[in-house]
């Protein structure tokens, strides 16, 4: 058998991480329901940005798994279990989407649009409460669903050790793929564009894609090397696999500029007022300089940093650039959301900071448990052998 | 003669891509600089193996692909800002957002011709006919499905005995000395021999002859660019057909345009209102077509109500009131005139309103006149 020769000793991650975790997430919490008690407004509109990077990082997870069957891609397999525990976060959406949903007349204003508001009236077949909640719940059962039959073939893989179960997975990724299209479009419709609802743009659905498959890449990194340096994967992992990883995070850097691009060339260049409004608002007042560092923070720092091929291969400058390109995707979406509901810009609160303590908390301690319970190599994978030989 | 003298160098043949890996790795060991390996095709590692610096190919990217930004924001800028400058879309002459698409594609573009080019012809060094294993049996196996390893003469560590043992050591099969063509060595050709010279003229000479004949004589294409001439009378053009040269007609006198009506009584506004009947009869939308055309171009001069208290007061003689005895005796056909030929300081206002809306501001002139002098019978 193949897999035979891969060694691999399951190592538990120390006790240290789970406390780590534990008191970000309690920290975070304080701070969260604090921000609830004072200024309950800002700290929803908070709370759309943390959901909408959790799911980024949890269904972004799942589809860079998918994707990974789908493709047969051999790079990846050594840690594809990384990619999967990050998924499982799709569990916990709920505990940032149920405080929306209780606040939805407050948060969102297409809930009451006001008789002279004709176009929030005619959207108002899709924008409606009963069927956004509709929308949420199943969108959120479709990735459920999904990730509990791609882990449990894979996990059931590590024991049974059965050819027939990575079948299974890539047909199950063939199908979750129009699944994940539509739901991911739909998620940065309802919850992102929605905040501005008389805005709209085609290419939205394209722009939080793009930002959620490198928020997903940038956590699967930045586990991926602390855990492959501290040697709880398997032996032989390469600066091979560590490169296809920087080029990918720089190939969706690449993509992100592209995509924003777009979205702005044709309104700028189509100058019509219904749709200029949205970035006329992102360029007034302090708004205007955080609008040209969006551009400085989520373009030109990560593609100079990760342009040429000896620092996509450097595992400290692949860890510190996807930290950043982290930040600059929770700093993409504070842009996406808040000029919506401040005009002239605001200046930063302590509330801001509450749910992405609260995030990190949760994804280590996610992590931590799914670590504990599950070996951290797909061990029984028949393309383990041969994603350990991989090399450019 | 020492045939070492033309030795190029000595070649082995692996079966496998580990093995000539391997070799690759003993040869940089054993501290050869300028050795080589032929592969059917690239292997991956093959550089760690052969200790080969990183590539300089990027750098050339990196400059063509800059200068070609540059390029296409510094061309942008002068067209389009400096040297013909046109509003396109309400935009400012320099709109950067416009020139980062073609920015992008000049960049592409530039760098990756700049690097297939500097690839062929600086780094690989093509077009090298001359190569001392062209044609030799060692290349039409590395070619196929062997792998090579040749280590050349003018390598420092060179020394035929020791290389041969070397190639021993790691398993090479077929080892073989390769040779200079002695002819390639003593016999440059040159470029400006009769013979060579001779052979171009007599090349370009019939090329070009025969390319006149079969296009020119044989068959006849007419060129795309000739669509500019067509057998059509252009403006400002010597008209063949018509006797006088003019390319350009008159209509047939008495021609009257569509929707023109032609005005008789220019500097005539005593016979105007004598023969010009109201044409439009009053009704409520020809009333409110009335007061709007009198709201623009009437109230800057005779104000709102036509008494001349308007905004230009002062600034100018006032006009007349409308509500005189005479403008209330007068025909509507003698106001058409006035609108329409002007009076004193008032211009014409032809070019402002059609017949339609003279006759329309007429009747709504009629309802100012009647608010000041309404009859006993109006409040019925």
């Amino acid at each position: 058998m193949i897999s035979s020769s891969v060694e691999y000793q399951k190592k538990e991650l120390p006790v240290k991480i789970k406390t780590i975790g534990l008191m970000l997430l309690l920290a975070g919490l304080v701070i969260v329901i604090l921000g609830y008690l004072v200024n309950p407004d800002r700290a929803a509109y908070n709370n759309i940005i943390a959901l909408a990077f959790l799911i980024s990082i949890a269904v972004g997870s799942l589809f860079f798994t998918a994707i990974e069957f789908l493709a047969g891609a051999v790079w990846s397999t050594p840690f594809r279990r990384i990619s999967e525990f990050l998924s499982s976060l799709v569990w916990v959406i709920p505990v940032l989407f149920i405080p929306l949903l209780i606040n939805i007349n407050s948060v969102f204003h297409w809930t009451h649009p006001l008789p002279s508001e004709k176009s929030l009236i005619d959207k108002a077949p899709y924008l409606n409460v009963n069927f956004f909640v509709i929308r949420v719940l199943a969108f959120w059962l479709i990735w459920i669903i999904f990730y509990f039959f791609l882990s449990k073939n894979s996990r059931k893989q590590d024991f049974t050790k059965d050819q027939f179960l990575t079948r299974k997975n890539i047909k199950l990724s063939a199908v979750f793929m129009p699944f994940f299209a539509i739901t991911i479009s739909f998620t940065a419709i309802d919850w992102l564009m929605s905040t501005e609802p008389h805005w709209f743009s085609t290419i939205f659905g394209v722009y939080y894609f793009s930002g959620t498959v490198l928020t997903a890449l940038s956590a699967v990194t930045i586990f991926v090397i602390t855990l492959n340096t501290n040697e709880y994967l398997v032996k032989g992992i390469s600066n091979d696999s560590y490169y296809s990883l920087g080029a990918l995070l720089f190939a969706f850097t690449n993509f992100w500029a592209y995509i924003a691009f777009s979205q702005f060339l044709l309104i700028w260049y189509a100058n019509l007022p219904e749709e200029t409004f949205w970035f006329l608002a992102r360029w007034e007042g302090n708004w205007k300089i955080f609008s040209i560092g969006l551009i400085v923070i989520h373009f030109l720092v990560p593609y100079i940093g990760l342009l040429t091929q000896p620092s996509k291969m450097n595992p400290k400058r692949l860890v510190v650039m996807a930290g950043w390109i982290l930040f600059a995707h929770y700093y993409d979406l504070f842009w996406l959301v808040m000029p919506n509901f401040f005009k002239d810009g605001i200046p930063l609160n302590w509330i801001e900071f509450g749910f992405p303590i609260f995030i990190s908390g949760l994804v280590i301690l996610v992590f931590y448990y799914q670590s504990k319970k599950n070996n951290l190599v797909a061990i029984g994978d028949p393309k383990l052998k041969r994603g350990l030989d991989f090399r450019l | 003669m020492d045939r070492n003298k033309f030795l190029y160098g000595l070649t082995g043949i692996f079966d496998s891509p580990d093995e000539i890996t391997h070799a690759a790795d003993e040869a940089v060991k054993e501290g050869f600089t300028k050795f080589d390996v032929n592969t059917p095709y690239p292997l991956h590692g093959m550089n760690k193996a052969m200790n080969l610096p990183p590539s300089k190919l990027g750098y050339v990217a990196l400059i063509f692909g800059l200068s070609g930004t540059l390029g296409a924001l510094l061309s942008l800028w002068w067209v389009s800002a400096v040297d013909y400058p046109i509003i396109v879309g309400g935009k400012p002459f320099f709109s950067f957002p416009a020139y980062i698409p073609v920015m992008f594609e000049v960049t592409v573009l530039s760098a990756s011709i700049a690097t297939v080019l500097a690839m062929l012809f600086f780094f690989f060094k093509l077009p090298n006919n001359s190569h001392p294993l062209n044609s030799t049996v060692y290349m039409k196996k590395v070619s196929a499905d062997k792998y090579g390893i040749v280590i050349p003469a003018n390598d420092p560590k060179f020394e035929e005995t020791t290389v041969r043992i070397f190639l021993e050591k790691v398993h090479a099969k077929e080892i073989t000395s390769q040779f200079w063509d002695e002819e390639e060595i003593y016999h440059k050709h040159k470029i400006f021999e009769p013979k060579f010279i001779t052979f171009l003229i007599v090349a370009a000479l019939i090329t070009s002859a025969t390319t006149y004949f079969s296009l020119n004589k044989l068959m006849f294409m007419v060129p795309f660019n000739w669509m500019m001439e067509q057998s059509k009378q252009n403006p400002q053009q010597l008209s063949k057909v018509f006797a006088d040269g003019f390319g350009m007609r008159n209509p047939v006198d008495g021609t009257i345009a569509r929707g023109f009506l032609p005005y008789e009584f220019k500097n005539r506004p005593e016979l105007a209102g004598e023969k010009l009947v109201n044409p439009i009869p009053i009704s409520k939308e020809s009333l409110h077509l009335g007061q709007t055309k009198y709201d623009i171009y009437c109230i800057p001069c005779h104000g709102f109500n036509g008494d001349g208290n308007s905004r230009l007061r002062g600034q100018f003689p006032s006009p007349p009131s409308l509500h005189s005895e005479k403008n209330r005796t007068w025909t509507d056909g003698r106001i058409f005139a006035v609108i329409t030929d002007g009076q004193n300081v008032m211009p014409s206002y032809s070019t402002q309103l059609n017949n339609d809306e003279r006759w329309a501001v007429i009747n709504y002139i009629r309802v100012l006149q009647r608010a000041l002098n309404a009859k006993e019978t109006d409040l019925k």
